[in-house]
């Protein structure tokens, strides 16, 4: 029969708890710490600009289609050479995600022709009412860069008449 | 009685009240803080420094959350119940001494409140009046989980509470007295836990029963139960509940320091120095504080060690392992008592009889629980 063992177990069992007392927490401070979230992460979208300034959606809508929570909504406006939101003849003048609806698939990615839609690092998303949840044009938007200048622009004509750039193939 | 001694009197009370008024408050800080340390995490860290007023913020939550009375319930009860656990747990600390007497004033003042002969009977039968309350409450809300809470806890209590009377009965022997001032001055030179080990450790294991504490948390089983007896239970008469467990795991330690720890003596080994609560009276209610403190640790850390035992295993635990191990621990303080006086030196029959015991018991629980092999026809 075994006296001592059992009662040494039972010890051993509440020695591991309590060196566990001296080990540093593991817990991420949320607010004030956060993790970097993974490199293919899929958060909340940004509609990307050119190093000049100009939008990178052309208002396609096939983001739109592809959707398949149909969360984006697209309605495109003639571009001029003296208001020139994009290259080329079209761009986005209404484009609105529905952030309640959005599943985060990444379609929209993959359709865009001009990578004008990325799904970012920001999953922060709250809102108190339905209306808000509808990201708009605003919104998504990223900043205009350092070398860019503010849309609408005016350019001179004939120099943005191709609205689907020159890309590489996709790296990651 | 002079208005002066009622005064006194008025005054300690309050202070006792209030000091386990807060403690509780505060033993649910030290509880989370120390558990979520186990879990290796922080814990309440957001409401002050150190998460110091998350008591005060639950306090004021439990106070403006609603307060549900189920209608098919049986109102009276369901109402008193909470009461009927809170009160005890608080009156139970009335004969702990806290601390020698000592003169201020141009008069003596004793640190307690009551110093009754009996101050041990007292203690057990103040511990299981609380029963009460649960099977009441699990009774008056006419639910299913709640009733079987109720009834869990009263057969645990009842059977955990022989082991608890008679790890009592070692220490009265040991003592002589049944008086709690007494045995402390008792545990003068030599804690009551060294001389009869097993019997602090019975003890030890019986409050864990009776207070419903992991690994002996059976009436409130969360996933088993959904919470036991105070399912029904919302808002401040919750919170009453919750007071009167933590109330009595402060009073269960003052009372298990006091009876096997020293109570508010120093360590035997400081006995002589300036340590003393010889020379500081007031050095009493600190190393009172200590223990309970350390006493609570263990309560902590037990629950965040052990599981909770099935159901059948705890009944069975304290009729065939605890009541025995306790009677037989009774036995050998006597007859260490009893050969002692024929040669001191028998002095060491107790501690080292009543741990073979323990181990002899651990040894069969452990055969008893191993797992049977069956011999394949």
């Amino acid at each position: 029969m075994r006296l001592v063992e059992p009662f040494l177990e039972m010890i051993g069992g509440m020695k591991t708890t309590l060196l566990m007392m001296f080990e540093k927490p593991v817990t991420i401070q949320y607010p004030e710490e956060k993790r970097q979230v993974s490199k293919r992460f899929r958060g909340r979208h940004e509609l990307k600009r050119y190093d000049n300034g100009l939008e990178k959606c052309i208002g396609c809508a096939l983001c739109a289609a592809a959707c398949p929570a149909d969360a984006i909504f697209v309605e495109a406006s003639e571009n001029t050479d003296e208001k020139r939101y994009s290259p080329g003849d079209r761009y986005a003048s209404t484009y609105e995600i529905n952030m309640l609806r959005c599943i985060y698939c990444g379609f929209c990615e993959d359709a865009c022709p001009t990578e004008a839609i990325v799904l970012g690092d920001n999953y922060e998303l709250t809102f108190t009412d339905r209306r808000d949840a509808i990201y708009t044009k605003d919104m998504l938007i990223v900043p205009v860069p350092q070398t860019g200048a503010p849309t609408p622009q005016v350019t001179e004509p004939g120099l943005f008449n191709r609205s689907v750039p020159e890309m590489a193939d996709p790296q990651d | 009685m002079d208005w002066a001694l009622v005064l006194e009197w008025v005054i300690k009370s309050f202070i006792l009240v209030m000091v386990l008024l807060t403690g509780f408050a505060y033993l649910t800080w030290y509880e989370r803080k120390a558990l979520s340390r186990m879990q290796v995490r922080y814990g309440p860290n957001r409401a002050g420094k150190f998460g110091l007023l998350q008591p005060i913020a639950d306090a004021v939550k439990l106070i403006f959350k609603e307060e549900l009375i189920p209608d098919q319930s049986e109102k009276i009860l369901f109402i008193l119940a909470p009461i009927v656990t809170v009160v005890p747990a608080v009156v139970i600390t009335a004969t702990v001494p806290w601390g020698p007497s000592f003169e201020a004033f141009g008069r003596t003042i004793n640190l307690y409140i009551a110093n009754i002969d009996v101050g041990i009977l007292y203690v057990t039968a103040i511990a299981s009046i609380a029963v009460y309350g649960i099977v009441l409450a699990g009774w008056s809300s006419n639910n299913k989980y709640a009733m079987l809470g109720g009834l869990r806890s009263t057969a645990q209590m009842v059977s955990y509470e022989l082991a608890l009377g008679l790890s009592f009965t070692a220490v009265i022997l040991l003592a002589g007295s049944m008086n709690m001032m007494a045995i402390v001055e008792a545990q003068k030179n030599m804690w009551f836990a060294l001389i009869q080990p097993t019997g602090a450790v019975i003890f030890l294991i019986a409050t864990l029963a009776e207070l419903n504490r992991a690994p002996f948390d059976m009436p409130e089983a969360e996933q088993e139960l959904t919470a036991g007896y105070h399912v029904e239970y919302s808002g401040m008469k919750f919170a009453l509940f919750f007071m009167a467990e933590y109330t009595k795991m402060i009073a269960i330690s003052a009372i298990s320091a006091t009876i096997f720890f020293g109570g508010y003596r120093e360590f035997w080994f400081l006995k002589n120095t300036f340590l003393s609560v010889d020379r500081f009276a007031l050095l009493g209610p600190v190393y009172m504080f200590l223990k309970i403190v350390v006493l609570l640790f263990g309560m902590i850390w037990a629950r965040a060690t052990l599981p909770r035992i099935r159901y059948d295993r705890l009944m069975s635990f304290g009729w065939k392992a605890m009541l025995p191990l306790s009677l037989s621990i009774v036995m050998v303080s006597a007859v260490g008592i009893a050969l002692a006086q024929i040669n001191p030196l028998f002095k060491l029959f107790i501690p080292v009889v009543s741990v073979f015991l323990g181990f002899l018991t651990i040894g069969l629980v452990d055969r008893s629980l191993r797992r049977k092999v069956y011999e394949a026809r």
